[in-house]
């Protein structure tokens, strides 16, 4: 056990740090503490341009490993880019998606022909990626995802037809992974099949949903006859759900790590408004804001601790791992609290009309959020006990 | 950066676990907790000729192993997984630190020599202050007096809460000079417990697995020799070695915690109701899970702040993140002890109040050490104090 950086990580810190200061000038300066959560959709032709300027430095991937274009980085050396990207204001990510899950899974099952054909315009920061998991029928229940695929040998297609929900940045992105039925007769986690699907043709469509934010981050997406390359299925026909749950390892592991690390800036902006309002002299706010502080700093550790022996593997988390995204998923939601409850009467005030939310506010809503994605947080504690401490499975009701 | 035990301290843990769930037993937790002294003084014995723990980290020239802080709450960690009721704690987490940070070389060798061979001490510092506002523990309750008297000092007052005192062979006491108040005026004494003038009396505690005593100083002479550093400027060193002591007492705290949730999952996986094992039912399931969430998150925190405990001992430069680490750590790990044994309680149903299983043992132990030290509460309002009250706040 040692605390100190090593002196490589050190000059790696001063780095990032070098090059954040010289680049996120210019035209990206108004991009500055843009585009966390409940702020996603704003500037996105901006921030994908940012994203190309991060790829000539070499900052897209870094946690990929060196042979894939990634910078091989440890985990130290992540949570220092994300600290260093996070304290210089740098915008959200828009290509998270693709390289924090799709890249990583690509990596791990994917053969030659995937990790040549996707991964470049990932590293590039070119191409965008989005999910598509959930659907009316499977969100917890994943495994009872309806869409199906076909394979057509005539035309040497893989056909997909079905609707996805809750798809994120779905019209933004170029490229969907797609859980979808390869055995039409199957049921729950046999016969399905992991596909890389173009968003771009005309047999996907996307409409947007509506959030309580007012925004639309997230949408439906309806597959009808959508088409894929014979080759563009991760893993064989049938055997998807273990890539399915690959992915969701390093969702629900080091792929937060840099929004995280935004963390400390929105602790940053409560704290500097309770002492200027006031707040700060309330005693059970005083409580609250220290409680935060010290489960900020431990979720750092919790980091360097539990996510060490993930990278470069199949995004499997060991076992004091599982209860890394409940952890900083409850966290963010009463970070929400606090700062309206910081913020006092005030809080209801929006920045503009018709429905323009203050940055906090849209923290507040949008962290409402974590509990749900990746996993809800009662999945995540039905994994912890079932997977971490050897507990019975939910029984399943027997099929209607 | 690494939070891993190297295979060396693996291989402490792994050692001092095997050795505990031998030797403290059920039986022999309630043995010793109904002994005159609240420990059984063989197993101490043992503890200190033939595994060496208090020695581990004393610097080796005073006949000390020369390990660190990290290697410490390693062995913290299982005394607390299993209870053990011994004076470790008072002994080697409070008075050896005192020791290390204020004593001269001549103090050190020959006390650390005397505890490397299993003799024992405690550390001495709070008045009646100590329980106002529910709970005290910054300098203002240091209210013995120590009375300037020639070449040396008249101990003159009572302490409260003391910890292992009336067992203890030598008492670290912490006084104050007259007429001060605040940080200032605070002075460290070495005084054995045969002084004339001392009185000790065993309080009667609801948490039985670790004594606490009210110690009274009537006209206590005490030589100039045994003034640890300089008269008056004791607080700097008495805060550290409380900061240490709460590091410590964390890393016990992760132990008991781990315990209340290996029993309840075992226990749970064992009773039936409705034709089922209970640990099938989903509301029994997300208890644990909070359970193990609590643990692991409350041993980042002690793991961490071993490492800094390390700094401060040996001056690094991390060494001033001390007091915020040690409240980060106490303020998680007693919340998390408290948590799980209040869940395995409830979790084991009516076994779970009977005086035969050990579970009211644990719960009993995690209330009494939520509040020594420091509770939960009193170790936020330091951090927001930290972090609110000064114009640069410790961010990042
Ligand atoms: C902002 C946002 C972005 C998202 N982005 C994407 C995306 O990009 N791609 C994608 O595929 N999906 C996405 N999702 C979907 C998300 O993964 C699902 O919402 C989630 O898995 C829950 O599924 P559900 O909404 O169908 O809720 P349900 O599964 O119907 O759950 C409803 C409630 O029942 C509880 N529940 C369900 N099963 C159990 C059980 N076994 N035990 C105990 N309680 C249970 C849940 O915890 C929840 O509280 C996103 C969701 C949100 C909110």
């Amino acid at each position: 056990m040692r605390l100190e950086f090593s002196e490589a990580d050190e000059r790696f810190r001063k780095e990032i740090a070098g090059w954040l200061e010289n680049n996120l000038t210019g035209e990206f300066e108004q991009l500055k503490f843009r585009g966390g959560p409940g702020d996603e959709h704003m500037f996105p032709a901006e921030r994908q341009a940012w994203e190309q300027k991060l790829a000539e430095g070499g900052w897209t991937c870094v946690g990929w490993p060196e042979v894939y274009g990634g910078r091989g980085c440890t985990i130290e050396q992540q949570v220092i880019f994300f600290e260093e990207y996070a304290r210089a204001g740098a915008p959200g990510r828009v290509g998270h998606i693709g390289e924090g899950l799709a890249g990583p899974t690509i990596i791990a099952f994917g053969n030659d022909y995937h990790q040549q054909k996707y991964l470049p315009g990932i590293l590039a920061g070119t191409e965008l990626w989005c999910q598509g998991y959930s659907e009316p029928g499977a969100g917890s229940d994943l495994a009872n995802v309806k869409t199906k695929a076909r394979f057509d040998a005539s035309a040497g297609k893989w056909l997909l037809n079905g609707q996805k929900v809750w798809t994120s940045l779905a019209h933004e992105a170029d490229f969907c992974f797609v859980i979808a039925r390869t055995d039409p007769d199957s049921v729950g986690h046999n016969g399905l099949g992991f596909f890389l699907v173009a968003m771009d043709q005309p047999g996907v469509d996307v409409r947007p949903i509506q959030q309580l934010t007012g925004t639309s981050e997230f949408n439906e997406v309806f597959f009808d006859d959508a088409q894929c390359d014979a080759q563009d299925i991760v893993g064989e026909p049938g055997q998807g759900w273990a890539v399915a749950m690959g992915l969701l390892g390093f969702e629900r592991g080091v792929s937060t790590l840099g929004q995280q690390m935004q963390f400390q800036n929105e602790l940053n902006d409560i704290v500097a408004l309770a002492k200027e309002n006031g707040a700060a002299e309330d005693p059970v706010i005083r409580q609250r804001i220290a409680c935060a502080h010290a489960d900020l700093k431990i979720m750092r550790y919790n980091a360097m601790r539990m996510l060490s022996g993930q990278d470069g593997s199949d995004g499997s988390l060991q076992k004091e791992a599982l209860i890394y995204k409940l952890f900083w998923s409850n966290w963010h939601r009463d970070l929400g609290e606090l700062a309206m409850d910081v913020m006092g009467p005030a809080h209801q005030v929006l920045a503009g009309k018709p429905y323009e939310l203050t940055r906090l506010q849209s923290l507040f809503l949008f962290v409402r959020a974590d509990t749900i994605y990746g996993g809800t947080n009662e999945i995540q504690r039905n994994i912890i006990a079932e997977r971490g401490l050897g507990m019975p499975k939910e029984p399943r009701w027997p099929a209607k | 950066m690494d939070f891993a035990f190297s295979d060396e301290q693996e291989m402490i843990r792994e050692a001092a676990a095997a050795f505990l769930s031998e030797t403290s037993t059920s039986d022999a937790i309630r043995r010793a907790m109904l002994s005159e002294p609240g420990y059984d003084r063989d197993l101490w014995r043992r503890i200190a000729t033939e595994l060496c723990w208090p020695a581990v980290h004393i610097d080796e020239h005073c006949g000390g192993m020369g390990l660190g802080y990290v290697e410490l709450v390693a062995l913290q960690e299982q005394m607390g997984r299993y209870l053990l009721c011994s004076p470790f704690f008072s002994t080697v987490c409070m008075a050896v630190n005192a020791l290390l940070l204020a004593g001269n070389r001549q103090q050190q060798a020959q006390y650390l020599n005397g505890v490397v061979q299993g003799q024992t001490m405690t550390l001495a510092f709070g008045g009646t202050a100590a329980a106002r506002r529910g709970g005290q523990w910054g300098p203002e309750i240091v209210e013995l007096i120590a009375q300037p008297d020639g070449d040396g000092y008249r101990l003159t007052g009572t302490q409260h809460y003391v910890v292992d005192g009336a067992s203890a062979e030598t008492l670290i006491v912490a006084a104050r000079l007259p007429n001060t108040a605040g940080e200032k005026g605070i002075s460290i004494f070495l005084v054995p417990a045969n002084t004339a003038g001392l009185t000790r009396e065993t309080l009667a505690t609801m948490d039985q697995t670790r004594r606490q005593a009210r110690v009274h100083y009537d006209n206590v002479q005490v030589a100039a020799e045994n003034l640890l550093g300089t008269a008056g400027e004791g607080w700097s060193a008495l805060r550290t070695t409380l900061d240490l002591a709460a590091i410590a007492l964390a890393a016990e705290q992760v132990g008991g915690a781990q315990q209340m949730l290996g029993m309840t999952v075992a226990y749970t996986l064992e009773r039936e109701q409705f034709n089922r094992p209970i640990a099938s039912f989903q509301a029994v399931k997300h208890r644990a899970a909070d359970m193990m969430t609590r643990l692991e998150v409350a041993r980042s925190g002690v793991y961490y702040a071993a490492c800094i405990a390390q700094e401060a001992l040996a001056a690094g430069p991390l060494a001033g993140e001390l007091s915020e680490a040690a409240s980060i750590a106490k303020s998680t790990a007693s919340e998390a002890f408290l948590l799980n044994s209040a869940d395995a309680l409830q979790l084991h149903g009516g076994v779970g109040f009977t005086w035969e299983y050990d579970v009211h043992l644990y719960f009993k132990r995690a209330k009494a050490g939520e509040h020594l030290l420091g509770s939960p509460v009193w170790h936020r309002e330091r951090l927001a104090n930290l972090l609110l009250d000064h114009e640069q706040a410790a961010t990042s």
